[in-house]
């Protein structure tokens, strides 16, 4: 790997309390570019209060997010979207009374001057509608693009919320268990639409119940147990690894 | 036209001026029970633009409305940290402060009110309230409307996809302010004279009825909500005192059949294309 380039993202030491309760302790965690990463532990371990970490929804109590090499710590949530961190929701959160269409249009929200924006939808940004179209022709979604999202099924509801978060050409894409939920076939498309991500560029943070599907996807793993990172390498050397059995396995002995 | 219908139908465009500045706020998802302090306000600064400083009224109206929603942004930046009934209540509390201070204002009669207005015609008040209802009509099919709706729906997410919730909150909560403040000129000039007591929580209360009974999820809704809520009492009026319960009556049966009031997108996409077909 090209060492003179920046990770993508790298968490430096992050530390997040909640009074007293510490949910993450010193976690520091790099994403080169083009890397797909596995964020994995027991619940409550402190992935999805990674994930808020990251997105500014919480405030870190030290340490820092710096992506490709910039801070963006203490900026609040839309900066960092525009920054180029997108996320999508381990409980789907779609805009409700919005068709998958809308969606799409509405997270581009950088896409012309504010009094364009103003004006019918019809005068709009060529870029934004073109993006939209692109955005659904990669996602399949093409024959429900009138449909409220809410009104889809499950597993075409996250595909919708995963093309909401790429469709601004993100840098980095946080994915908070994006295969919950569905069968064996399901994930596998889910798994081939990642992967097809990550061949456009994207970086990929994800995290996953799912030990299949994240051994079978990621590059590395990096994984958590009380908010503190205790394993981190590839998906092999996760799986021998005594400590990892430990947390998943020895907390009811 | 009998004065008698002029009278009414001029109410009816200054309600819906007034509806619609509650209407643009709610769309937010926030609602607010002060927009009669933004009329009120809009009411004594055009009219002392046009008896004091002899402007024409137009111009006496784009100022009182550039002022109220300096004054609507510079209001709704700290009020807007607050959510839901807490919202309420403080937008509440700024329309009573707006009208106490009406009262204590001796410079425009305090308690004794303020006249001295050329009377306009009811024309005059409704080129005013369909350029605001096209225009708003318009914004509705505009991308900041979809940006508008994501807020309403999930600030949080909307954040997480780059829309800045409190820009757009604020934002609308200036514009309700400045809209609310056209309504109170025209109505100054319509009633040719004011008072503190015109502006007070019930014109507030009226503002929002208006929406909810119209339909709250579309601007015409609006338009709707402000003729049934000028016109019913006129029709109920062989009730003699009882109208008023009459009408309250009607309300709560509006509610309970139809809660997001007369109009909403499927009726209006029904009739668009029955009038096609």
């Amino acid at each position: 790997m090209n060492t003179t380039l920046p990770p993508r993202l790298r968490l430096d030491r992050i530390t997040k309390a909640f009074g007293g309760v510490h949910a993450l302790t010193d976690l520091s965690l790099d994403v080169m570019p083009g890397q797909i990463i596995g964020l994995i532990g027991p619940n409550g371990a402190g992935k999805t209060t990674t994930f808020n970490v990251i997105t500014g929804a919480y405030r870190a109590s030290s340490g820092t997010v710096l992506l490709d090499g910039q801070a963006v710590t203490s900026e609040p949530p839309h900066k960092i979207a525009r920054a180029g961190i997108m996320r999508t929701f381990q409980n789907i959160r779609l805009f409700s009374d919005m068709t998958v269409w809308e969606h799409l249009l509405v997270a581009q929200p950088h896409s012309g001057l504010a009094v364009r924006r103003l004006l019918p939808m019809r005068f709009s940004n060529r870029k934004t509608i073109e993006r939209a179209e692109e955005v659904l022709e990669f996602f399949a979604l093409g024959n429900v693009r009138n449909r409220p999202a809410r009104t889809l099924p499950y597993g075409l509801q996250r595909r919708v919320e995963m093309a909401r978060a790429v469709t601004a050409r993100p840098r980095l894409l946080l994915l908070d268990e994006p295969v919950a939920g569905m069968n064996h076939d399901e994930a596998e498309a889910i798994r081939a639409l990642v992967l097809r991500l990550r061949q456009g560029g994207l970086s990929i943070l994800l995290i996953e119940h799912d030990m299949a599907f994240v051994m079978n996807l990621c590059d590395e793993l990096y994984v958590l147990d009380f908010g503190i990172l205790i394993a981190h390498g590839r998906p092999a050397e996760i799986r021998a690894n005594p400590a990892v059995l430990d947390a998943y396995l020895g907390r009811a002995a | 036209m009998s004065m008698y219908y002029a009278g009414i139908l001029s109410d009816i465009g200054i309600l819906l001026l007034g509806a619609l500045s509650v209407y643009i706020i709610l769309a937010t998802g926030q609602l607010s029970l002060g927009n009669a302090g933004f009329m009120g306000i809009g009411a004594y600064i055009t009219s002392w633009l046009t008896v004091e400083a002899g402007l024409p009224i137009t111009v006496a109206l784009v100022i009182a409305a550039l002022v109220s929603g300096a004054i609507g942004v510079a209001v709704g930046f700290p009020a807007l940290r607050l959510k839901g009934i807490y919202l309420a209540m403080a937008t509440l509390g700024f329309g009573e402060v707006v009208r106490s201070f009406l009262l204590n204002f001796a410079a425009m009669g305090g308690p004794e009110g303020f006249h001295g207005m050329h009377h306009i015609s009811t024309g005059y008040i409704w080129t005013w309230a369909v350029s605001v209802l096209v225009l708003v009509m318009l914004i509705e099919a505009s991308p900041i409307w979809l940006e508008i709706r994501a807020v309403r729906d999930d600030e949080t997410a909307a954040g997480l996809v780059g829309l800045n919730a409190t820009e757009i909150k604020v934002g609308a909560f200036g514009c309700g302010a400045a809209v609310a403040a056209i309504a109170g000129g025209l109505f100054a000039h319509h009633h040719v004279y004011i008072e503190p007591g015109n502006f007070s929580f019930e014109r507030s209360v009226d503002l929002v009825l208006a929406v909810i009974l119209g339909g709250s999820t579309v601007a015409s809704g609006a338009l709707a909500g402000a003729v049934m809520l000028v016109i019913l009492p006129e029709y109920l009026r062989f009730l003699a005192e009882w109208r008023f319960a009459a009408f309250g009556a009607l309300l709560i049966a509006m509610l309970l059949v139809r809660r997001q009031g007369l109009l909403d997108r499927a009726l209006l996409r029904f009739a668009w294309r029955g009038s096609r077909a």
